[in-house]
């Protein structure tokens, strides 16, 4: 029987199912497991309290990224309630044995760049964390995703999970992207077509021309969104640009196991004519620059477009959830996107803080500077690896020079765990995922983008297209 | 507010009948439910006074203020007296989207809510509710209307909720039906630890984790 890459992932990490009915409960084992410091201290606990011990030390990899600050790191972290967050995650690892990268570690950074970028995400794996944001490891054809502390707890204590198996969903993208759209960009076409609850229940697979053309930077931004789109877990098959990103990261097979890897990681791609629940498609030579103006993700529209007009909307519930992102947004109905002004600029994220985000970003800000109303812009690297890199290619001076604050990593602004934030009614172009009320700061306005979109606004202080300045 | 230890463990779901407060707004995300200041607590008790804050407070709040200093939002539905003590929450549509984040859940049931009932719920957040005993139950969107405005005639509106027999009864004797897979039922009736039932495999687990390590040995190290 043909089968999804889905289907093949699923099978391979079953360990026994529950009922023979094919909606029950099955145990699905975990190859990789990444902790970070909030969603972890209470599986900790419970595993203690339980008399429990980690069932493999060797998947599991730590680093905490949501409190660590992104100024100066020497003195620790003045808020304590953070500070002892991330001394209870150091502390657990230190007492079980596990890998930790450290604050101070020039490995450390967001779990999500942080994973792929040392090779502890390889196709074929299962990959969970306490994080939503975990279907960004789907890139390499990974069965990934997020869980909640208890499941924590349950991987730890016994490397699987009880899961009930999803729909297949197929997101087709053929054609060429244009200059200046990005994977940013088709994410958020992709949710505004199918909603942020239309993924709910299913697994998806992106798969087309336009997705096999994208960087593996990229691949991780689309399927980092597909949890934005309500899918728990995104994937693509395997290809040479997945195997290429591997090729000698400190957690890759070497030598003779490398080459029985790649043969089995080759066969990570859905069978010809296997058979969807759902298909979606899209045209990537239609997807313009997106911008969100609302307090959803499926709130976006494009760069040439208007803030929609609640009074033409049937639906009550709709209409209703309209009104109130546009009070809260601070916008009224049809103006147009390229005059929303900002005055913050967030550049960072597990969805667009990797080393070709900011050379796309630092590419539009090169020789110029930022708008007299941009009361901060700033660049927070996806890890300190990626920030070195930059650093290397000189992409933290054009950002200097430019105005813009050069940070160190974590998590940072897109939910503003740590002391970054936005003020009440503050307007942020970001390129982070959710654009929630509250999510950046509380009374924050965010507009989700692309980095040379946020690049863009910052330097005109308003929305523009990207595709006028290059 | 029901105090909880770290050692928790799952109560074993009894029928009940119980007040109801609704919440008319679809999409709730998690970051809206308990907002991230929140989430830097190491501990999963403590959480229902800052459920809902940015919405239920018009003050800001930050961990270790006293909730009973805060000013309340009096538009905010469940600040009106005759929902105090409600045990279902009614909702909307995507009820939890947004991170994986158990102290949403978490924060429902310190609140005092043992059932939300919706549409429809995001994966992660209806997975984590089963594994504290917090009971997510979907009705179609008819029913659901149909609760919203009883709900708003009626003061005191309750329903009686029957795990076993999977029915939501109204008190007018509309009796609605739902789905639950069988053996999340079977673990909320018994209160049943899931890392208990899945180490009772653990024979299966070390085979398979064999076959694999020779299959695929550099998963391991």
């Amino acid at each position: 029987m043909m089968q999804t890459l889905y289907d093949k992932l699923w099978q391979g990490h079953t360990v026994y199912e529950e009922s023979d009915k094919p909606d029950g409960m099955a145990l699905i084992y975990v190859d990789r497991h990444l902790v970070h410091e909030v969603t972890s201290p209470q599986a900790f606990e419970g595993l203690r309290l339980s008399g429990r011990k980690p069932w493999r030390l060797d998947a599991i990899l730590a680093v905490a990224d949501h409190n660590v600050p992104t100024t100066e790191r020497s003195h620790g972290i003045a808020d304590p309630v953070s500070r002892l967050q991330v001394d209870t995650l150091d502390q657990n690892c230190e007492d079980l044995g596990i890998t930790e990268f450290k604050m101070t570690d020039s490995r450390q950074g967001i779990v999500h760049v942080v994973g792929p970028e040392q090779g502890a995400t390889l196709p074929g794996m299962t990959v969970v964390c306490g994080d939503s944001h975990t279907s960004t490891h789907g890139a390499f054809a990974c069965l990934a995703f997020g869980i909640g502390t208890s499941e924590v707890e349950h991987a730890l204590a016994t490397q699987c999970l009880l899961l009930k198996k999803a729909r297949a969903m197929q997101i087709l993208v053929e054609g060429s992207l244009g200059t200046g759209v990005t994977a940013k960009d088709i994410a958020l076409a992709i949710i505004g077509k199918i909603g942020t609850a239309g993924g709910n229940g299913y697994a998806i697979e992106f798969s087309g021309n336009a997705i096999r053309e994208l960087s593996m930077e990229a691949r991780m931004t689309l399927c980092n969104m597909a949890i934005e789109g309500g899918a728990r877990a995104g994937m693509i098959a395997v290809d040479d640009t997945t195997i290429d990103y591997i090729q000698g990261r400190p957690f890759a097979p070497r030598g003779d196991l490398w080459e029985r890897a790649t043969a089995y990681w080759r066969t990570l791609k859905s069978d010809e004519g296997a058979s969807f629940d759902r298909v979606v498609t899209l045209d990537a030579s239609q997807i313009k620059p997106q911008v969100t103006w609302g307090t959803s993700p499926e709130m976006v529209t494009t760069i040439d477009g208007r803030v929609p007009d609640p009074t033409e909307v049937d639906d009550a519930v709709k209409r209703h959830d309209m009104e109130n992102a546009l009070k809260y947004m601070g916008l009224t109905a049809n103006m147009p996107i390229n005059e929303i002004y900002l005055d913050k600029i967030f550049i960072g994220s597990c969805t667009n803080s990797r080393i070709e985000d900011l050379r796309a970003a630092a590419e539009v800000v090169k020789g110029r500077h930022i708008a007299a109303n941009i009361k901060l812009a700033m660049v927070v690297p996806g890890s300190g690896l990626v920030k070195r890199q930059a650093e290397e290619e000189g992409l933290d001076r054009a950002f200097k020079d430019a105005g813009f604050e050069w940070r160190e990593p974590g998590c940072s602004m897109c939910l503003a765990m740590n002391d970054d934030r936005l003020s009440a009614g503050e307007r942020c172009a970001s390129t982070s995922n959710r654009n929630f009320e509250g999510r950046q700061g509380p009374g924050g306005r965010t507009h989700l983008v692309s980095p040379a979109m946020a690049a863009a606004a910052a330097v005109a202080g308003h929305f523009v297209d990207v595709r006028e300045i290059y | 507010m029901r105090e909880q230890q770290n050692n928790f463990r799952v109560e074993k779901f009894h029928s009940f009948r119980g007040l109801v407060a609704p919440v008319d707004r679809a999409n709730i995300d998690t970051d809206a439910i308990i907002p991230k200041q929140f989430l830097k607590s190491i501990k999963r008790s403590g959480f229902g006074q800052n459920l809902f804050d940015e919405w239920r407070y018009l003050d800001h709040g930050e961990p270790g203020m006293d909730a009973s200093e805060r000013i309340l939002n009096p538009d905010f539905i469940l600040n009106q007296a005759r929902y105090r003590g409600a045990q279902i929450l009614l909702t909307r549509s995507n009820f939890g989207c947004g991170s994986s984040r158990e102290h949403a859940p978490w924060a429902l049931q310190d609140y005092g809510f043992r059932v939300v009932i919706a549409p429809s719920f995001a994966d992660i957040f209806f997975s984590n509710c089963f594994k504290i005993g917090l009971l997510p139950i979907v009705l179609g969107t008819s029913s659901i209307d149909r609760i919203f405005d009883e709900v708003d005639s009626a003061e005191g509106y309750s329903l009686t909720v029957n795990l076993e027999g999977q029915t939501v009864t109204t008190p007018g004797g509309e009796v609605c039906i739902f789905d639950i897979d069988s053996f999340r039922k079977n673990c909320l009736l018994n209160g049943l630890d899931e890392i208990g039932i899945t180490l009772q495999h653990t024979d299966k687990i070390i085979a398979f984790e064999q076959k694999r390590r020779m299959e695929q040995p550099w998963l391991f190290k």
